[in-house]
């Protein structure tokens, strides 16, 4: 008898079994998918957008400033300019412009709306700085103190640097919890583990060949995630240390398939163990930070999210995916997931049963 | 030469129920048993222990001379079981399907093939379980349990809830098993499938086994009277009970209805009187002797 020709035969059935699901297919890759594709699109693209500045006749000081440091003013400030006066003040009424500078000699005059704080409040710092530093130069000194800015990050954590790892957190969750309860209950009430069980191949294979379909499974969600992410019009920028991400993704499959047996063992009908798996994942998802960064959230939440095995999929994820940490920095979520595996797996040994009866 | 199984003294209790109450017998190689009973009588419990899915209360059991209890791998390879129709994994199409069970014995996917064959559902093939009919079902789940050709094969109620014809057809199939030289085991409650299939029946109720034996050594021993049956008014009633051999005679309007030990003297009474008008006659069948143990009438 060749286990190893049970385990595949076996693997091979459970994952035609789930390709022809087009609800599960749906459910656990195109959904989280979707969720996504939404997220990314309404959150990408909130970088602040530039503050636009009309220049009505000359402004020497402005364009003498933008002159010597253009890449770095053009990232902030777009400067555009008009020949009529009352056409770009009505422009900025309307929030169509951000601001009208017009120079007259020595002075700068700086016309705003208060209807936008946050831009008003750049764009007269802005010029603010912009007539310092030209008052410096007039000097001829050197300048007696400067500022150097050191960045943390490549970039602010843009929105689909957080959505790709959390949204496929709560994908793999799903797609785990989902596909141990179900198959166990399933089998169990039509009479396939019977079957199994009056075959002479051993348990641990039958379990080994869900393990490895659920694992390849996750792997081609990560895939999807990843490259859909990575287009240009979401521009994802994974990590140096992604690959650490797929270690993390296999201790995840690991933590929810035995979180699914669990209920799937326990659950006397498919109905019980789908409600069940719903209750269970999707506080989960909303707590454990899938949908909304938890630097943000209450303290409370913050405390409670340790709760869930997902925060530390989501966490360990967005480390190596999002945060461009090493691949230390996974570590301990990959331990804590794989001792939720273990715990899990020895109640469902515990509460397992051949048959409905 | 040891018996294929022997079950002795099985006891088995679940709460209050008694499912198997000191139930002894043995299976002869190459022989068609079949164990009969109305539901709960616990033909299904007994086979459970015998397959070594349950474990007995009490008794002994020696399935080809080895224990099935606690699950024996070097003895599940020998035994074919059938289990409820609907035991086959989802969205699978019927070849896949008894692939992926062959592959679980190391049988290689040609021989499920064949086996597809040998219960006619080769033009199924590539059509998923899900869309199977009732009797095609059955019939792969048969295949199934006999992919890895095994030497003793248990059916539990194979054509429970199929209609007359897919029935007669299933009973050419488990004909076909048992002349491959297998023990089969049936169970079913259906008395004319017992009839007709198997070489010796156990009659089982409330847990026992009431009586055992061929179906028509059974039949015999009751010592049941024919019923001859003709359509209503081509003789009198009272006329025919005077027939030779006759033990009464009654008429309902619709059938005059002979009771006999002795059909063959009656029918020829009859021919000689022309009075053989939509004849039937109809011996005593498993059902009177199950009448006749329990005292009370068969229900399925």
């Amino acid at each position: 008898m060749s286990n190893y020709e049970s385990f595949k035969s076996l693997a091979r059935a459970m994952f035609l079994g789930f390709r022809r699901d087009r609800g599960a297919l749906f459910f656990t890759v195109l959904f989280p998918l979707m969720f996504l594709v939404i997220f990314g699109g309404v959150f990408g693209h909130q970088t602040t957008s530039k503050v636009k500045v009309l220049e009505i006749g000359q402004v020497p000081v402005v364009d003498q400033a933008v002159a010597r440091d253009g890449a770095g003013l053009g990232k902030v400030m777009k400067v555009t300019r008009s020949t009529d006066r009352a056409e770009a003040l009505r422009k900025v009424e309307k929030g169509d412009s951000d601001a009208v500078v017009e120079q007259r000699g020595g002075e700068l005059v700086v016309h705003y709306s208060a209807a936008d704080q946050v831009k008003s409040g750049t764009v007269r710092g802005l010029m603010d700085s912009i007539v310092q530093s030209a008052n410096l130069a007039a000097t001829g000194r050197p300048p007696a103190f400067k500022v150097t800015t050191q960045q943390v990050e490549d970039d602010s954590l843009k929105a689909i640097q957080f959505f790709t790892p959390s949204l496929l957190g709560w994908a793999l969750a799903s797609a785990g919890v989902f596909g141990a309860s179900q198959t166990l209950v399933t089998w169990r009430t039509k009479g396939i583990l019977r079957r199994l069980q009056l075959s002479p191949a051993p348990i641990p294979t039958v379990f080994a060949a869900r393990v490895a379909v659920s694992l390849a499974v996750a792997l081609v969600q990560f895939a999807l995630f990843v490259l859909v992410a990575q287009l240009p019009v979401f521009g994802l920028k994974l990590g140096h240390s992604w690959w650490m991400a797929v270690p993390m993704v296999a201790a995840g499959v690991l933590a929810f398939l035995s979180i699914g047996m669990v209920i799937g063992a326990w659950a006397k009908s498919q109905e019980t163990a789908q409600a069940v798996t719903q209750l269970i994942v999707l506080p989960m998802a909303f707590l454990g930070g899938s949908f909304f960064p938890l630097d943000d959230a209450p303290t409370w939440m913050k405390t409670l999210s340790y709760v869930f095995p997902l925060r530390y999929l989501n966490e360990g994820m967005l480390n190596v995916m999002g945060r461009g940490l090493g691949p230390t920095s996974a570590l301990p979520q990959i331990g804590v997931l794989l001792g939720v595996a273990v715990a899990g797996a020895l109640i469902a040994t515990r509460l397992f049963r051949w048959d409905a009866a | 030469m040891a018996q294929t199984i022997e079950v002795t003294g099985l006891r088995k209790r679940y709460g209050d129920v008694l499912a198997a109450d000191g139930v002894t017998f043995a299976v002869d190689e190459g022989e068609f048993f079949g164990i009969l009973g109305p539901n709960g009588a616990g033909k299904t419990t007994t086979l459970e222990i015998i397959e070594g899915l349950r474990e007995a209360d009490e008794g002994e059991v020696s399935v080809l001379g080895m224990a099935p209890w606690p699950r024996n791998p070097r003895l599940l390879p020998r035994i074919g079981v059938q289990l409820q129709a609907s035991s086959f994994f989802e969205r699978l199409t019927a070849r896949e399907q008894l692939r992926t069970f062959g592959s679980l014995y190391g049988v290689p996917a040609k021989k499920a093939d064949v086996m597809l064959e040998a219960v006619g559902l080769t033009d199924k093939a590539d059509v998923r379980v899900e869309k199977l009919s009732g009797g095609q079902a059955q019939r792969l789940s048969i295949a199934c349990a006999l992919v890895h050709d095994p030497e003793l094969v248990f059916l539990d109620e194979p054509t429970a809830a199929l209609d007359p014809q897919a029935r007669r057809n299933l009973w050419d199939v488990l004909k076909e098993i048992s002349t491959a030289g297998r023990t089969v085991v049936l169970t079913t409650h259906y008395m004319d499938e017992a009839e007709a299939l198997c070489d010796r029946v156990a009659i089982m109720d409330a847990g026992r086994i009431l009586r055992l034996g061929p179906p028509a050594a059974l039949v015999r021993g009751l010592d049941a009277p024919a019923r001859i049956s003709v359509a209503s008014g081509v003789l009198e009633a009272g006329e025919a009970r005077l027939l030779p051999g006759a033990d009464d005679a009654d008429d309902d309007g619709v059938s005059l209805i002979i009771s006999t030990r002795d059909p063959s003297a009656v029918v020829a009474a009859m021919a000689a009187r022309d009075a053989l008008d939509g004849v039937q006659i109809r011996g005593a069948t498993l059902e009177d002797v199950f009448l006749d143990l329990t005292g009370r009438e068969y229900r399925a």
